[in-house]
């Protein structure tokens, strides 16, 4: 029962042969090596594991790797080209939008969404827009604040 | 966290699909977001996946005679940005940018979504103010049915074994019509405790078509007619608003849980039924 | 947005953006799910369904014989291991057995009682579900009020009035004090059970190591060396033969201050399997079986006079301690008698604990571990004692503050507050909400018929854990500082932070210290093998305490530094400021470079001084320190659906002198986010059974972005005079300070219908019911 799935993933194309039920997250983790999107819920509620499939901000514990053959996948580790942070990154750093860190690559990559589909976004839409992202550090202030600061830059 | 194990085929013709449903233990993959949950909590443990994300006959959004036909893959984040959509029946935009949260309607489908019949999910309440309807189909026939009829019990629909949503079928809206969804959301998962949609029409000054469409308060989303026969042929004051919305609990068999009793839920559906009203009323031409 | 530093800037006190953060923005840290090692198992615990139950026979055949499965193992296979301790110990403490493995009877739901490991984890997920397990139920006892009742289901058999145990305190003359009062207020007060719900669930690597007979475990913890002395103890190691790891930790809020079972069990199973084994636990068993905070029952009794000075104070305190004690369950409603008095001049209390077993996890430290449930407790009093004498909220605060000329003031309940100026934040924040102006708002907003709310709580909060004497496991905290010879400054910290930035504002410290860059200094933490022994991060102590350590640390070294400055240059006289010894008579100077270098090239020795440069410091605190400071909220509720609207949100926190601005903010904005959650959303709610309700983020409602409102924060800066470096603490101030300005807000809208108390969380439906009895509970 198992699949072979070629994909893209951060600009470099691998296959793979898989169980049907592995999830995207447990495939990109423990297979391809990508650590940077994490696992914190089981109920797709927390958005740690997000990262963007042909262009979208997804939940990838809650798409099977299988779901995603031929397709094209970003994780946080494909934001930094030759060094030089992603404006996103670079404004959750200026910010203190982060504080254990471990919610902060799936809350790059929907904050990265946000402003691709909404270059100057108000708070209230920031604050829509993060709604499937779950911080227990920040208090999502600087978290905001990062989003805003990012959108400004762009 | 941890699906069991099944097989898996995502085939890129419709006729493939319907031709692998024959298998009592197959379910039908679309955007994941009710079944892959289920799945990890092994709620769900089908034999077989059929993945119909790849077809590219089931996402569409086209005018025709009158409606729109929404084919049964197209996202949530499709609807509520769907140029034609918000133009032509701005209320279902509006109900899709309340569903979940932004991963969830990137990936959620509208066809998914019906067929998984959530009695808290959004979209229910509007199609059954719209009167939409269902496009079936299975490997040998098609048929289209009343959305109304389409919903019969909680998480049960009126798919037969081996039939799919196609498409959903809704009307343009007459520009003078006013639409509103509202919703009360449950903190936590952010489903609807309660949500309500309205459409109203006037024609010389009076209500000459009302819609009401409820979700999250029983079993089963529902068109709360009551409310729409109290309202038509009147001019719509606050009052007879109230007294009209007042009438969307009666004879309810409400849910109760930990995030609303019975009562509470009767009361927002009431509130929010007066809210959904005066809002729509407010955006009649 | 942080500062850009020019090098001659002074780096204490400026914002600085967190030298943490590069590898968490690129994805690059590591977590304990993150490592990967050859041969690597993977565990999977079975656990009880039930509440209570006797296990009648567990079969694990066929969990044996699942292709890739490597071990299953029971209770009785672990009979060898130590018990979970209990950290804290009080006279007549009754302390069940706690074994890492159930063996015939399971207390609450969630209660391991089989591990099983495999080769990888979908396999033993599977295998899992293969377990069988033939349970007889019992009788249950979840709230702890029916519990204490006559009749109540025994949690544990052997003590059927599921008492642990009664504590009392006492201070000054309470009878006295409410003999003469003119007016006694009472209220029952709850602060309900919370899921910690750190972002990053409990994970364990542990390897074993044949040849050496050593074992290293790799755990998500705040407490690294504690972890490794229980452990080596619990698994008949030699202490200097377990090496504990923490590498990334996201999020702890207290839940990973413990000594949990599953990390003993994987210490086991690595040395039974002889391979690295690693178990990740689920969020499901995060909410089941990491331990939980609060959990009071509160009855308060405040005496007063006419005026509003306050006289006594009586709290009977019920505290659900779930099935066990964990590390410091006991411990924590003692905290909150020290604290019953806020900051309020009243030396006449009284205090009552009763600590009572429930078929529950256990409860025990989460953000303000007994702080928030005491300021919650004397916050709502004070309001309730200010609406029976139609005070202001805020006057009669301003009646009661200890004086800023009585530090150090001795509380009744024995300790001694260090430095304050508690009107000072009060009049800052009414300033910032335009007091005056918005009690005129709500005048004629109540005559609209709205229900604006305004609420105060001016919080007094106890850090920097602590004096040895007061602490279960010693409170002091270590530092070693090593100049490299290349003059680069290395600092080991004993303390383990967790994402509150010690990398940053330590590096601040050192770096203004011994006047090099801040990119100079490399802040390490988290490893045994590596760091000396310390004590971890909790209880707002890390800058507090271990800060102070690093700071005297670097004290000695300079020193040693001015000797060798003081040979190279060849001079009697110098002194060492901006990274360089300087001759005072002839003004030259050598660099802290070149000294370094000379200390460890060891040509020539200054007279009676060892080569290199390195100093470790173990600083005992002589005191804790009491941060202090006011939240004003401003709420709104929907009359017709019982909806609050949070309009607006001051802090002003005075946490001693603050390091880094930034950090700081952040630490007040995640700790007002967590207040709002227990003052609005959250609750960990079980039925009869010990079943949890709220078992996953479904029901179980975290704060998000999209809940909350924009918070004002503004600081005032009053030193402690406890350490070195003026700092108090002030990870834990937004949480204690939150709550009962919430809860003190909506009573306050709601006051006109009689409103005088609301338990949290303040759910739309309890405050719609409100509404509709007329303010009838």
């Amino acid at each position: 029962m198992t699949q072979t799935i070629t994909l893209t993933i951060n600009g470099k194309k691998r296959s793979d042969t898989v169980e049907p039920r592995m999830l995207l997250i447990h495939y990109l983790r423990e297979v391809a090596g990508l650590t940077g999107p994490h696992i914190a819920c089981e109920t797709s509620l927390c958005g740690a594991c997000t990262v963007h499939v042909d262009g979208k901000a997804i939940k990838s514990c809650s798409m099977f790797a299988v779901q995603a053959d031929g397709r094209n996948v970003l994780t946080i580790e494909g934001l930094a080209a030759d060094g030089k942070l992603d404006p996103m990154q670079e404004a959750f750093w200026n910010e203190h939008a982060l504080q254990c860190g471990f919610c902060t690559p799936g809350m790059i990559m929907t904050a990265k969404q946000i402003v691709e589909r909404n270059p100057k976004p108000t708070e209230e839409e920031i604050r829509h827009g993060l709604e499937g992202n779950l911080c227990r550090c920040t208090g999502y202030q600087h978290i905001v604040n990062a989003v805003k600061a990012a959108a400004a830059k762009a | 966290m941890i699906a069991e194990n099944f097989e898996y085929s995502a085939p890129t013709k419709l006729d493939d699909a319907l031709r692998q449903l024959s298998n009592e233990d197959t379910k039908v993959l679309a955007g994941g977001m009710s079944l892959i949950p289920l799945m990890k909590l092994r709620l769900a443990a089908p034999g077989q996946l059929v993945d119909i994300g790849r077809i590219a006959d089931l996402n569409f959004i086209h005018e025709e005679g009158g409606t729109l036909r929404i084919g049964a893959t197209t996202t949530h984040y499709q609807v509520e940005n769907s140029p034609l959509v918000r133009s032509r029946c701005p209320l279902l935009a509006e109900a899709a940018s309340h569903i979940g949260d932004l991963q969830v309607r990137n990936m959620g489908t509208i066809g998914g979504s019906i067929a998984h019949a959530d009695p808290a999910a959004d979209y229910p309440a509007s199609l059954l103010a719209l009167e939409a309807r269902v496009a079936l189909v299975t490997a040998k026939s098609k048929r289209e049915i009343p959305i109304a009829d389409f919903f019969v019990d909680t998480f049960t629909t009126a798919l037969e074994p081996g039939e799919i949503v196609h498409a959903v079928v809704v009307p343009v809206e007459d520009q003078s019509t006013g639409t509103s969804y509202q919703k009360v959301l449950q903190p936590a998962s952010g489903f609807a405790i309660v949500g309500v949609a309205a459409r109203i029409r006037k024609s010389g000054g009076k209500i000459a078509m009302a819609r009401v469409g409820v979700t999250g308060l029983s079993g089963k989303p529902f068109r709360a007619t009551q409310v729409e026969k109290a309202l038509e042929g009147a001019a719509g004051s606050p009052s007879e608003i109230q007294k009209a919305a007042a009438l969307v609990s009666d004879g309810v068999d409400a849910n109760s849980d930990l995030h609303a009793s019975a009562d509470y839920r009767k009361h927002l559906a009431r509130v929010y039924t007066m809210r959904a009203l005066a809002i729509a009323l407010s955006r009649t031409a | 947005m942080a500062t850009t530093i020019t090098k001659s800037d002074t780096l204490v006190g400026k914002r600085i953006r967190r030298r943490e953060d590069p590898r968490l923005i690129t994805g690059t840290a590591t977590y304990v799910d993150d490592i990967q090692m050859p041969g690597m198992h993977h565990a999977v615990i079975v656990r009880s369904p039930h509440g209570a139950a006797r296990i009648k026979r567990i079969n694990i055949k066929k969990a044996q014989e699942l292709p890739g499965v490597a071990a299953v193992f029971i209770g009785k296979d672990t009979e060898k291991v130590g018990p979970v301790p209990c950290g804290a110990s009080l006279p007549g403490l009754r302390v069940p057995h706690h074994h890492i493995l159930a063996i015939d009877r399971v207390y609450f739901v969630g209660h391991p009682v089989a591990v099983v490991v495999a080769t990888d984890r979908y396999i033993a997920r599977d295998a899992a579900d293969l377990v069988e397990v033939d349970w007889e139920p019992l009788p249950t006892v979840t709230d702890p009020e029916k519990a204490l009742a006559p009749g109540a289901a025994a949690v544990h058999p052997e003590w059927p009035d599921n008492t642990a145990f009664t504590y009392h305190q006492e201070g000054g003359d309470v009878d006295k004090a409410f003999a003469q009062a003119d007016v006694v207020v009472k209220q029952r007060i709850t602060s309900q059970r919370l899921i910690p719900s750190a972002m990053e669930t409990r994970g364990v690597v542990a390897e074993w190591h044949t040849g050496d007979r050593a074992l290293t475990l790799h755990s998500s913890t705040q407490i690294p060396h504690l972890l490794r002395t229980i452990l080596a103890q619990m698994l008949g190691l030699e202490e200097n033969r377990l090496r504990v790891v923490t590498p990334e930790v996201g999020g702890g809020f207290g839940s990973k201050l413990n000594v949990y079972a599953e990390e003993a069990l994987m210490g086991f199973v690595a040395m039974k399997i002889g391979k690295p084994i690693k178990w990740i636990e689920s969020r499901r068993e995060n909410f089941t079986c990491t331990i939980q905070g609060r959990g009071h029952v509160d009855y308060y009794e405040v005496a007063a006079k006419r005026d509003g000075t306050i006289l006594g104070i009586k709290l009977k305190l019920i505290q659900d301690l779930g099935a066990y004690h964990q590390l410091l369950t006991p411990a924590i409603p003692t905290l909150s008698v020290l604290m019953m008095p806020g900051i309020y001049n009243c030396q006449n209390i009284r205090a009552d604990i009763v600590g009572v077993f429930t078929n529950a996890v256990p409860t025990d430290a989460y953000r303000g571990a007994g702080r928030p449930e005491a300021t919650h407790g004397i916050e709502r009093m004070v309001d309730i004692l200010a609406a029976e004498l139609k005070m202001d909220p805020a006057d009669i605060r301003f009646k009661n503050f200890v004086s800023n000329d009585a530090f150090p003031y001795a509380t009744a309940t024995g300790l001694t507050y260090d430095s304050g100026n508690y009107a000072a934040p009060l009049v800052k924040a009414m300033d910032m909400v335009s007091y005056k102006k918005l009690r005129q708002e709500q005048a004629q907003a109540r005559t609209d018929g709205r229900f604006l709310g305004i609420g105060i709580s001016t919080y007094g909060e106890i850090c920097a854990l602590g004096p040895s004497p007061a602490t279960p496991a010693g409170g002091w905290e270590s530092a070693t500082v090593k100049i490299e010879p290349s003059g680069k400054v290395t600092v080991m910290t004993g303390a383990s932070p967790h994402g509150q930035g010690e990398e940053t504002t330590f590096a601040q410290i050192a770096a203004d210290e011994l006047g090099v860059g801040i990119d100079d200094v490399l802040v390490v933490h988290g490893d045994t093998a590596i760091v000396q022994y310390g004590i971890g991060t909790f209880g707002s102590r890390a800058t507090a305490v271990g800060g102070a350590a690093m700071y005297y640390a670097i004290q000695e070294l300079k020193e040693k530094i001015k000797k060798y400055g003081a040979m190279l240059l060849e001079s009697d006289n110098v002194s060492f400021a901006n990274g360089a010894c300087v001759d005072n008579k002839t003004g030259k100077s050598v660099p802290l470079a070149q000294i370094a270098a000379a200390s460890y090239r060891a040509m020539k020795l200054p007279p009676n001084t060892e080569p290199g440069l390195v100093a470790t410091y173990f600083w005992e605190p002589p005191n804790f320190t009491f941060p202090f400071g006011a939240h004003i909220v401003v709420t709104e509720v929907d009359r017709e659906t019982g909806a609050i609207a949070l309009k607006r949100y001051v802090a002003v926190d005075d946490c001693g002198k603050i390091i880094n601005p930034l950090i700081v903010d952040g630490q007040v904005h995640g700790g007002v986010v967590q207040g709002l959650g227990q003052a609005l959303w959250e609750q960990a709610v079980y039925d009869d059974t010990g079943q949890l309700i709220t078992g996953e983020f479904m029901d179980y409602a975290l704060p998000k972005a999209s809940n909350i409102p924009w918070l004002e924060t503004g600081h005032t800066e009053t030193p402690s005079p406890v350490n070195p470096l003026g700092v108090k603490g002030v990870g834990e101030a937004g949480t204690i300070g939150c709550s009962p300005a919430v809860v003190n807000s909506v009573v306050d809208a709601l006051s006109p219908l009689g409103v005088r108390h609301i338990d949290m969380p303040m759910t739309p439906e309890k405050i719609w019911n409100l509404v509709q009895a007329g303010g009838k509970a």
